[in-house]
Formats: C-alpha cells, structure tokens, sequence
C-alpha cells in the first residue's frame, strides 16, 4: 500500500497505522462460549485453569496519523459498531504501519 | 392499516412475517428492502427473523446501520409500531431501539422447538387477561439469551415491560426472558415467532393473537377477538 499525502497535510503526519481493537465480554456478563472452552481445556489437563473468556480481535489498516482526533473517532467506531457497550468491552493497540 | 416488512440481505423469514399479515390478519402488507430510506404510510413495521448480514461481527449488528433502519428509528420515536421477531429483535437491541443484548445460548446448542410461555403483564393490549395465561410459539435461534444490568431489568419489570417470559427456558436468558417492550409501548421485539404459529398445520395458532396484542398497542380495534 501506498500513501499519497493529500495536498496541504505535511508528509510527515500522513502515514498507515494498524489497529488491533480487542472485544471482549463484560466481567459480568455470562461468556457461554468461554465457559466451554475452559471445560476442553480443563478435560485437556489445564486444572489450574481459573477462567477462560472469549472475545475477537479486529484488525484495521487506516491511512492516517495517529492523533487525539483520529483516536477520539476510534472509540466512537468501537462503541457503535465493533462492540455492543451493552455486553462487551473493548480496547485496542495502535502502531506504526 | 398498512405493514411494513423489512427485507435485509440473509432475512429468512421475511416471508413468514408477510404472510402472518396480509394471510393470517388479512391486512395491507408490503417488503421494504433495506437500502430504502422510507417507511411509506405504514403503521406497523416488522423487522423479521433471519441472519441479516450473515450475523456478522454480531447478530443485528450491521443491519442496524442499513439506510432503511434510519427511517425505522424516526418512526419509532414519532410513535409508530415495531415488531422485532428472533433476528429482528437483536436488530432492534443492537439499534438502541430496545435495551439490552442478546448472546450465545448458554448450550451453546442452536435451540429449535415450540415452547410454552407465560404472558406478562405488559399494559393494557399485551396481557393475560387478553392472550390468556400462556401462548405457545416455536423458537429457533441460536444467540437468544437475554441479558441486561440489574438497573436495567429492575426498570423492565417495574415499568411491565417483560412481554413473554420461558416456562422452561431454552437459552439462558435472564429472569426467563422471551421478549420486551420499549418503556413508550410502541416498540415490540421476541426471540418466540409469532409468525410461524397462525395456519392449522403450524404447532400453534396462537401467533396471530400474538401479533393482534402488537397492534392493539396502537390500535384498540384489534383488541377485539378476531372472527
């Protein structure tokens, strides 16, 4: 992928980040999903298991500078869309592209 | 009285529901695809079951940003009647429409069967007075299980939002719940189809009282038995 600055933005601010956004079920939230894998983990000789939560990772690649601004629109997106506030959580890890 | 049926990509039982109204109740009902942005004259809109989307990311999740769910959001805070059938009512949850979420059944199992349910009392169209003690309807879904916080469904049950509750609970759901009201009593949704419970071969027939208590909610003619 090739970044074409767009005219009066320097260089320097225009680059890809990659976004790992990380969505998890809330503490409190019963994850039956989890609890199934922890049974197969425990059956597999895990018996110090303590607790199996299963959640998604959703990677992004965006063409911008990674500012207070464009993080600000992240959390809006994560909220909206990538997870449902509801029964989940989220967070993510921004880096260089 | 016109209904409306929404139609998103992965709907399945977008015919069922078109079917219950304009066959079982006999009125005026048309599709509304998902990339048109009005509702038309419609009085009732239904959101139908299905895998909208393919249930991607979660179920309802996507749908909810389709052109057509704008114009449903409208019509829902001018008042106007939802019913969110299975997928329908995840759409719904997923919109802010309804509170609350639905997840994984706890079995995991994708559950299909007819299940008897307690009716609650949720106002004066949606009762036992009105629809009898328990209605019996299938289900089949696989992410049915209700959740919401504590201040959440205390307010649900202070407020008589609780439609439908499981007298033998398939999924999991939190306090046995089949399906809620909004707290205005114009928006509708249940995991239980209403629209595969009206012909004779169906398992019940109790899906057209079902949808009668809806548009009562706004319409008092059909709190009338039906002929």
């Amino acid at each position: 992928m090739t970044g074409v600055p767009p005219t009066g933005s320097s260089f320097s601010l225009y680059r890809f980040v990659k976004i790992k956004v990380f969505v998890t079920p809330k503490k409190n939230v019963l994850d039956p999903q989890g609890v199934a894998v922890g049974h197969a983990l425990q059956s597999l000789g895990l018996q110090s298991l303590q607790g199996t939560r299963v959640g998604k990772l959703i990677e992004l690649e965006v063409a911008e500078a990674d500012t207070p601004e464009f993080r600000a629109r992240l959390d809006r997106l994560c909220r909206d869309l990538l997870s449902n506030p509801v029964i989940e959580d989220y967070h993510y890890e921004v880096g260089a592209g | 009285m016109n209904i409306a049926v929404l139609q998103f990509p992965g709907s399945n039982c977008d015919q069922d529901a078109f079917h219950l109204f304009a066959s079982g109740l006999q009125l005026p009902t048309r599709m509304v695809w998902h990339k048109d942005t009005a509702l038309g004259d419609a009085d009732l809109v239904v959101v139908p079951g299905g895998f909208s989307y393919g249930d991607y990311l979660r179920c309802g999740a996507i749908a909810r940003f389709s052109p057509v769910m704008r114009a449903v959001r409208d019509f829902a805070e001018r008042g106007g009647l939802v019913l969110g059938i299975c997928n329908g009512f995840q759409i719904l949850c997923e919109a802010g429409l309804l509170p609350g979420a639905l997840i994984r059944n706890t079995s995991l199992e994708y559950r299909c069967l007819t299940c008897d349910l307690a009716v609650a009392d949720a106002g004066p169209a949606f009762n036992p007075g009105r629809l009898g003690a328990r209605v019996r309807l299938p289900i089949g879904h696989g992410e049915g299980n209700y959740r919401i916080d504590q201040a959440g469904l205390a307010a649900l049950e202070a407020r008589g939002q609780i439609l439908l509750r499981y007298v033998d609970n398939p999924n999991g759901a939190l306090a046995d719940i089949a399906g809620i009201r909004n707290e205005e009593g114009n928006v509708f949704g249940m995991m239980p189809h209403p629209d595969r419970a009206f012909e004779r071969f169906h398992p019940s027939t109790d899906g057209t009282r079902v949808a009668r208590a809806v548009l009562a909610a706004r319409f008092p003619e059909f709190a009338r038995p039906s002929a």
